[in-house]
């Protein structure tokens, strides 16, 4: 295995067209945290890092975009942006570590996402080295923009294996100026979902809710953002609806666990019920899970139309579902073809052994 | 059996449109100045008829176009020579709500306001609002990516779509993405909204309803200039807001929509309309926030709207801002562009520039909060060179949102009207690759084959998995 730093787009993309003229496989690598994330890779003939291309290129922070390159981490980027009191509305794992072509390439969005949007939402354009050394720019510097295809959504989530990310812009929200976290404890899972219920429906505008369940009673965490009269407004509110204790942001730390569910919000209780472990899940029915179960949870998510996907090897189970991508595979195969048709990017890694 | 006949049998009689006198209803959307007589339309009303039409043409290699409620902007609709028109207008039924999950299943057909106006009972609405959103159809703000005034703070149709039931080109059902988020997989999803029917058809649709902020306030503005309306908007941005709606217009586009609507807006060289929605607490800090902005950036009267009635008497000039230009000229053309927000007063200085250069006079309605302009370009067709002027003028401030970092289209599409300016907005290099996404969808370049793109491609043979030669199965030849 040959590890490869390119420091430029251009010498990506021409790392990627000399692996492709000799069959080499390239695993694509930010931090190196989500190495276990999808399927352990057919071959690693070449380790290709991102740590060189870590430059925040542009912070157009009064047009609220930023351009940055993939092997930025997370938090750099952040303290850049916090210059102009700005964001990237994402609270991904490990934001030390984590860069942005990785937390793009894996999709890894946190509570924010309640509010913000997922990634999807925020990315507004990338540049993109595909396997024949050709490098291609998809979508702005513009928030608005129907130009041509949507590139940016393909290749987010889509584990490195269309193309490697060298740089992405996205839209940036304003740093909130006040918030506050509030925790309700709730005696079982039903009334927990019954609360849960109650706050989706009202008019409250949380930046985050999520559910925290295993030994003991659920909580359900709940963050506002805003000025400080509206804040207060909304915690009064909630407070008619259940008892709240004043918490710390730092109940939204995020949970290291052995796979991230997707279920409808309405059914978090009933995918909860029987768990051995422990668990957090969000409002938006996203969550992370550790169990001795996954394969009977599995079962059970899918039989109700969610996902379960592994964020750690278990049992040599598939990492996404042996059904995954559903009536959808062979388009997703024929695309993986038409972007690299020898197969020479993190081989084997994502859905149906793309 | 002829294809026409074929097409008969699997719609019924009513569900064919062939004789010219009818089929000339479908020859153009929106977008009029281009014109294309379809071979036939037919008129689908399930998933099974489209597949089946679809095989069909698939079999024969016949181009179909589909088609909505025919109001885009960019020509998307338009037919293609020897094509078919597939309209979606009789699926319109919606399938399913499901308002503890915050979704909704419907069929193409449906109208966009319409879907709000199922779950409004319960208050709840579907965030992108169109301008056209009374008549336009969600499948055709799929295809088109749609937006609308309340983008800025909620996001475009694409933020909005969970799910997607498609017919592919080659008349096959696959489904995108999942009622639950991030289903395991490509984004399928996320390339197919904004395609603009390259990518096949959409039957059914999963889309996100938003419960009704508690509270609406719309703030108008009159100010001498738009360099001071956009200082404001520059404001409002660093102070860390992020209304709802941002909108500007200059006095031509005022002046025409006191003529049409009797908007009652002040008589101002810019005028900015700001929306702030969520808690009444927030929504009254934040709107004297506002206040306070516009003023100390010379607004010369404010005035802000809280009730349904009046926010509705506010919005009724812009949303009427297109069609109200006909009032001050007989011809007029609608150009959508985006430039980085802060371009602002740049590209207007240019566009008057220009303006008075060729003799036309340009009113601009913008989206001002996400930079997305609406430059409307008048002229009269009766005097010799004002088409080809006006024409020319529209394309150079297109040319100048390119050059300042900007785009073509922030939500009418490109479809047939802008396809010759994707090489100026893109290199060779990315629409080759945005191509090898369409050839994996649509090999045979079927669905709405001339848009888009500047010229048309052949796909070539599917890249497949290695398939050994026979000579090399027989040993006799090898490859190195």
């Amino acid at each position: 295995m040959r590890i490869v730093e390119p420091h430029s787009a251009e010498e990506t993309a021409e790392i990627l067209r000399a692996a492709n003229e000799d069959g080499a496989s390239v695993i694509p690598r930010g931090g190196g945290t989500k190495s276990d994330w999808g399927n352990p890779p057919r071959r690693t003939d070449i380790l290709l890092s991102t740590a060189n291309l870590n430059r925040v290129i542009e912070h157009a922070w009064a047009d609220l975009t930023v351009t940055v390159e993939a092997g930025c981490t997370i938090a750099e980027l952040q303290r850049t942006l916090a210059h102009h009191g700005q964001r990237l509305a994402v609270d991904p794992l490990w934001p030390e570590k984590a860069t942005v072509g990785g937390v793009l390439s894996t999709n890894d969005t946190g509570t924010l996402r309640l509010r913000y949007g997922g990634l999807r939402d925020l990315v507004i354009g990338v540049t993109l080295a595909l396997a024949d050394g050709t490098l291609a720019r998809s979508g702005g510097k513009v928030v608005k923009n129907v130009a041509g295809y949507d590139l940016s959504k393909l290749v987010t989530g889509a584990f490195g294996t269309l193309g490697v990310i060298t740089s992405a812009t996205f839209r940036l929200h304003p740093l909130p100026k006040h918030t506050h976290t509030v925790t309700a404890a709730v005696p079982d899972l039903a009334a927990m979902q019954l609360l849960l219920s109650k706050i989706l429906d009202a008019q409250l505008v949380p930046a985050a809710i999520q559910v925290r369940a295993g030994a003991g009673a659920p909580q359900i965490d709940v963050l506002f953002e805003g000025t400080e009269e509206g804040i207060y407004a909304q915690v009064d509110r909630l407070r008619e609806m259940t008892p709240l204790t004043d918490t710390d942001a730092e109940v939204f730390r995020r949970l290291d666990a052995g796979a991230k569910i997707s279920v409808l919000p309405a059914r978090i209780a009933e995918t909860l019920e029987a768990l051995d472990g422990y668990a957090v899940v969000e409002a938006t029915g996203l969550g992370w899970v550790q169990s001795h179960h996954l394969s009977q949870m599995r079962e059970k998510i899918e039989a109700m139309g969610g996902s379960l996907v592994l964020m750690r090897p278990y049992n040599s189970l598939d990492a996404w579902g042996a059904t995954a991508g559903g009536d959808a595979l062979p388009l997703m195969r024929a695309i993986k073809r038409r972007f690299d048709p020898r197969g020479i990017l993190n081989p084997g890694v994502f859905v149906g052994g793309i | 059996m002829s294809f026409l006949d074929e097409l008969r049998d699997i719609l019924g009689p009513n569900g064919l449109i062939s004789s010219p006198e009818e089929t000339r209803t479908y020859e153009c959307d929106g977008l009029t100045n281009f014109r294309v007589m379809p071979l036939a339309v037919v008129l689908p009303t399930s998933t099974e008829q489209v597949q089946a039409v679809i095989r069909l043409c698939h079999r024969d290699r016949i181009p179909f176009v589909a088609r909505g409620s025919g109001t885009g902007l960019s020509g998307g609709a338009l037919p293609v020579n020897n094509g078919i028109v597939i309209s979606l207008a009789r699926m319109n039924r919606i399938l399913e709500v499901d308002l503890a999950n915050h979704r909704i299943v419907v069929e193409p057909g449906v109208i966009n306001l319409n879907v709000t106006a199922r779950v409004a009972p319960s208050n709840y609405f579907y965030a992108p609002d169109p301008s056209s959103q009374s008549v336009c159809s969600i499948g055709g703000n799929v295809a088109e990516n749609a937006g609308g005034a309340h983008c800025l703070k909620y996001g475009f149709t694409t933020t909005h779509v969970l799910a997607l039931e498609v017919v592919l080109p080659d008349g096959t059902l696959a489904h995108f993405g999942s009622k639950t988020l991030d289903a395991p997989g490509y984004d399928l999803a996320g390339v197919f909204v904004g395609s603009e029917g390259t990518l096949g058809v959409a039957t059914k649709i999963t889309l996100r309803i938003m419960k009704r902020p508690e509270c609406v306030q719309t703030l108008l503005a009159a100010f001498n200039t738009t360099n001071e309306a956009g200082a404001a908007v520059s404001g409002i941005i660093a102070a860390g807001m992020l209304p709802a709606a941002m909108e500007m217009m200059d006095n031509l586009a005022i002046q025409a929509a006191e003529a049409a609507v009797h908007a009652n807006y002040p008589n101002c060289g810019g005028l900015l309309l700001v929306e702030m929605d969520g808690p009444v607490a927030e929504v009254d800090t934040l709107i004297a926030q506002v206040s306070a902005i516009c003023r100390e950036n010379g607004s010369t009267e404010i005035r802000v709207a809280q009730t349904e009635e009046e926010r509705a008497v506010v919005w009724k000039g812009r949303k009427a801002a297109f069609a109200s230009v006909g009032r001050i000229s007989p011809n007029y053309i609608v150009q959508d562009g985006v430039i980085p927000r802060t371009a602002l007063p740049k590209i207007l200085d240019e566009i008057e520039r220009l303006g008075k250069a060729s003799g036309l006079r340009v009113a601009n309605v913008f989206h001002a909060g996400d930079g997305n302009l609406h430059p409307l370009v008048m002229y009269d067709r009766r005097i010799e060179g004002q088409e080809h002027a006006a024409e020319k003028l529209s394309e150079r401030i297109l040319e100048l949102c390119i050059e300042m970092g900007g785009s073509i289209t922030g939500e009418h599409g490109v479809g047939e009207e802008k396809k010759h300016m994707m090489g100026k907005m893109f290199a060779e290099p990315d629409l080759a690759t945005m191509q090898k996404l369409r050839c994996a969808f649509d090999p045979l370049a079927l669905a709405n084959p001339t848009k888009v793109f500047p010229t048309p491609r052949l796909c070539g043979e599917t890249p497949g998995e290695y398939v050994p030669h026979p000579l090399e199965v027989a040993g006799i030849a090898e490859r190195f």
